[in-house]
């Protein structure tokens, strides 16, 4: 399991009914490759976060599929509408078959 | 000025046969539009390890993002959920050289549009 | 000689350099890329200034008898020495040196006494450049500029700095530091104040300011990690909306980004007015207009002044009046009050500024899209003083100029060398490597589409010839690598030892600049720099 990983998010802690929110998302997650070598010129084994998932109140918001090409802390920003109050769920799939995940409430203002 | 170890490389005909691959397994072979979908990056990157993009596609259902001169194009694909509240996503990628980066969105009616741009991704030093 | 200065200077007063006839009810007041030179000096403008692309022969890329017949100046004249190279060395005897901060003091004080709301926006490079300025890490021209009350900057060669020193100063300023395009890079949220709203002549006065989009990747990103920059088009865009919306009646762009980026910048960005631009160094005697915006370029090393008069009518720009005031310190009486605070920044520096190091009998400049005195005077110093078969210098636009005869001080050298990152490397690279770093920089500064270019000149190189076809694209601009000193091409597989400064990266080693082309100096006593002779261009 990779080590020192630490999901954090930016999301509003309370919204109007129906409005659209802005979400930032960032993990901590060396997201290794496969293509690099260590000193002795053995390739590094592949092991990153493959898909990253947002839901509200168990409906979709967003669900991301990862290559390695995403940079080291995967980043993520998108917009979500919050029907009501409820939670909503981070959820980071990684290689190594850990699954991270974080929640945040959001109350209706 | 610029003493620095250097590995620019400029996309390989494979690379971009490959993306190619990518886009018509996305769309089922089916040609792309244009217009729809707004692809954001820098023009030079600051960091080839680390390129910020963003994809905005108004109703799509899901956009997939190749860098189309890495050595794998693979770079996401964003699928839009019910409560997304707009099919709009920013992250953070990786460049291997200077390239096209390709955003192709598959629309709720079931077309396909795309966009890219080039990104450079340059050594740097010197200035006014 | 002495007759001919005085009778080039009576023809000159300050009232003539001043005058102005006030239009409209708003005016704005330009200074640029001071490069910490805070006394009067020598700059002679670029010989060469291509344009590729749409921007061929466009200004700023006209120089010299082009320049002059394009204006309508007469050789000859205080403005033909001021703003081209013709005639350099003869008429900087008549004509003298130009700029001086306390000098500048007394222009906008005449300026603000004939309108005394009007707006000085400082458009960055200020606190680098200099002996002084290293030595304080800019605390004298932070105390220089604060009494000249600018209302606004925006920022580049700043952050070289460091973020604590830059932010540090930062807190203390009584106008903001502008920024709209700095960014922190975790949560892409915006770093600095994006504009600021003005009333002035009963108009709402939006300036944006713009730094210098390249900032991580044409300077030592690790000096301000955690920043980005970046042209964002797109956030310009939304900042001009908010202002509009915000009910500005005039939108002033302060930039950084270089004269070309603006000048595509306003043909894509609706409802900005004026741009007034840098990080170029291009002095142009009248704006630019794309459709309806002006395009000021106000020069560098406090040569010039802009006054720029508006007459701004509900949320319209209605006309304008211009002038490109150039600084001629002999004519131009300095202001007692901001001439003391120069010399109180000067006096703890005073012997080391002022110690000889020899002298030249060349005429040293550096402005140009290549080769400059300067740098082959640098280059020959790398290559002499570090036993090197190649040396780079970088295609900086800074650096005051100095006539032949002249003795060159320690503030001479390090006019053109004072940086935070000036170890002198000295590496092994393949000659491969040597074309791909000339390439990188070739498409830095001639890519046809201005967005993807860093507004430098090219990497000077002593040791080594070339040829750049300026036209063609990246990989293959550059050919006819030649080892200068047996004549034999540049072997892409064969390793040459190449010396330089001003690396970018964080590790680098190696004695500061200054004082390998100190010990040059000091060895050749007197300097000699031959044509260069190395570099052919062709295809603009
Ligand atoms: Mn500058
Ligand atoms: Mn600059």
């Amino acid at each position: 399991m990779a080590e020192g990983v630490k999901p954090r998010v930016k999301a509003p802690k309370s919204a109007s009914a129906g409005e659209t929110v802005v979400i930032k998302t960032l993990i901590s997650h060396q997201m290794e490759s496969g293509q690099r070598k260590d000193s002795d010129g053995n390739v590094i084994p592949r092991s990153i976060i493959n898909r990253f998932t947002c839901d509200y109140n168990g409906q979709n918001i967003i669900d991301v599929t990862l290559a390695p090409a995403i940079s080291t802390n995967p980043y993520f920003e998108f917009e979500a509408v919050i029907p009501d109050a409820g939670d909503m769920k981070f959820t980071w799939y990684d290689d190594d078959g850990s699954v991270y995940e974080e929640t945040k409430s959001v109350a209706i203002a | 000025g610029a003493g620095v170890a250097v590995t620019l490389m400029l996309p390989a005909r494979g690379a971009l046969a490959a993306a190619e691959d990518r886009i018509a397994e996305f769309t089922g072979g089916a040609a792309t539009g244009e217009g729809g979908i707004t692809l954001t990056t820098p023009e030079i990157a600051e960091n080839g390890n680390t390129v910020p993009i963003e994809v905005d596609a108004p109703g799509a259902v899901s956009i997939m993002v190749l860098a189309s001169g890495n050595p794998t194009p693979d770079v996401c694909t964003f699928n839009f959920g019910p409560l997304a509240g707009a099919q709009r996503a920013s992250t953070r990628i990786r460049l291997a050289g200077t390239q096209d980066v390709v955003a192709v969105a598959k629309m709720a009616d079931g077309s396909f549009v795309q966009a890219q741009n080039t990104v450079k991704v340059t050594i740097g030093g010197c200035g006014g | 000689g002495n007759w001919a200065k005085l009778a080039a200077q009576q023809a000159l007063t300050q009232d003539q350099l001043l005058e102005f006839d006030t239009f409209g009810n708003v005016t704005l007041m330009h200074v640029t890329d001071i490069h910490g030179q805070l006394k009067p000096i020598y700059f002679r403008e670029p010989e060469i200034n291509l344009g590729v692309g749409a921007v061929n022969g466009l200004p700023p890329h006209v120089t010299g008898e082009d320049f002059l017949k394009m204006f309508d100046i007469k050789p000859g004249t205080p403005e033909a020495y001021a703003l081209t190279y013709v005639d350099f060395v003869s008429l900087a005897k008549s004509y003298g040196r130009m700029g001086g901060l306390d000098r500048v003091a007394t222009v906008l004080n005449a300026i603000r006494a004939d309108r005394p709301d009007a707006l000085l926006l400082d458009g960055g490079d200020t606190w680098h450049g200099s002996y002084t300025c290293l030595k304080t890490e800019a605390q004298d021209m932070v105390n220089v500029m604060n009494a000249l009350k600018p209302d606004a900057m925006t920022s580049h060669w700043e952050f070289t700095l460091g973020i604590d020193r830059v932010n540090e100063i930062v807190e203390g300023l009584d106008f903001p530091f502008l920024g709209a395009n700095i960014f922190d890079a975790e949560w892409d949220e915006p770093a600095y104040e994006p504009y600021q709203m003005f009333e002035r002549g009963g108009a709402k006065i939006a300036v944006i300011g713009q730094a210098f989009p390249y900032m991580p990747i044409a300077n030592p990103g690790w000096m301000f990690p955690g920043l980005s920059f970046g042209v964002r088009e797109e956030r310009m865009y939304e900042v001009v909306q908010e202002v509009r919306d915000a009910g500005a009646d005039l939108v002033v762009v302060l930039s950084h980004n270089g004269f070309d980026v603006d000048r595509k910048m306003a043909g894509q960005v609706p409802g900005i007015d004026v741009i007034l631009t840098g990080h170029t160094h291009d002095a142009l005697p009248e704006p630019v207009l794309v459709g309806n915006t002006l395009l000021i370029a106000s020069g560098s090393n406090g040569k010039f002044v802009t006054r720029l008069d508006l007459d701004v009518q509900n949320g319209q720009m209605m006309g304008f009046r211009h002038k490109l005031i150039p600084i001629f310190s002999d004519v131009i009486e300095p202001d007692a009050d901001v001439a003391t605070l120069i010399d109180e920044q000067r006096a703890p520096y005073k012997a080391e500024l002022e110690e000889v190091l020899g002298t030249t009998d060349t005429l040293l400049y550096r402005r140009g899209n290549f080769n400059g005195t300067w740098d082959d005077l640098i280059c020959n110093a790398l290559i002499e003083e570090r036993e090197a078969d190649i040396a780079l210098s970088p295609g900086f636009r800074w650096a005051p100029s100095l006539l032949p005869g002249d003795p060159i001080t320690r503030e001479d050298l390090f006019n053109a060398t004072s940086m935070s990152y000036p170890a002198a490397y000295r590496s092994e690279m393949t000659g491969e490597t040597l074309n791909v770093i000339m390439e990188d920089v070739a498409d830095n500064l001639f890519n046809p589409d201005p967005y993807y270019q860093q507004g430098g000149d090219m990497v000077r190189v002593g040791g080594m010839g070339y040829h750049i076809d300026v036209s063609k694209p990246q990989g293959s601009r550059i050919t006819n690598m030649t080892l200068l000193k047996t004549g034999e091409p540049i072997d892409p597989a064969r390793s040459y030892v190449v010396s330089g400064w001003a690396s970018v990266n964080e590790d680098t080693e190696g004695p500061a600049i200054w004082d390998v082309v100190e010990s040059y100096i000091k060895r050749m006593g007197t300097v000699h720099v031959d044509p260069n002779k190395s570099v052919k261009v062709t295809g603009p």
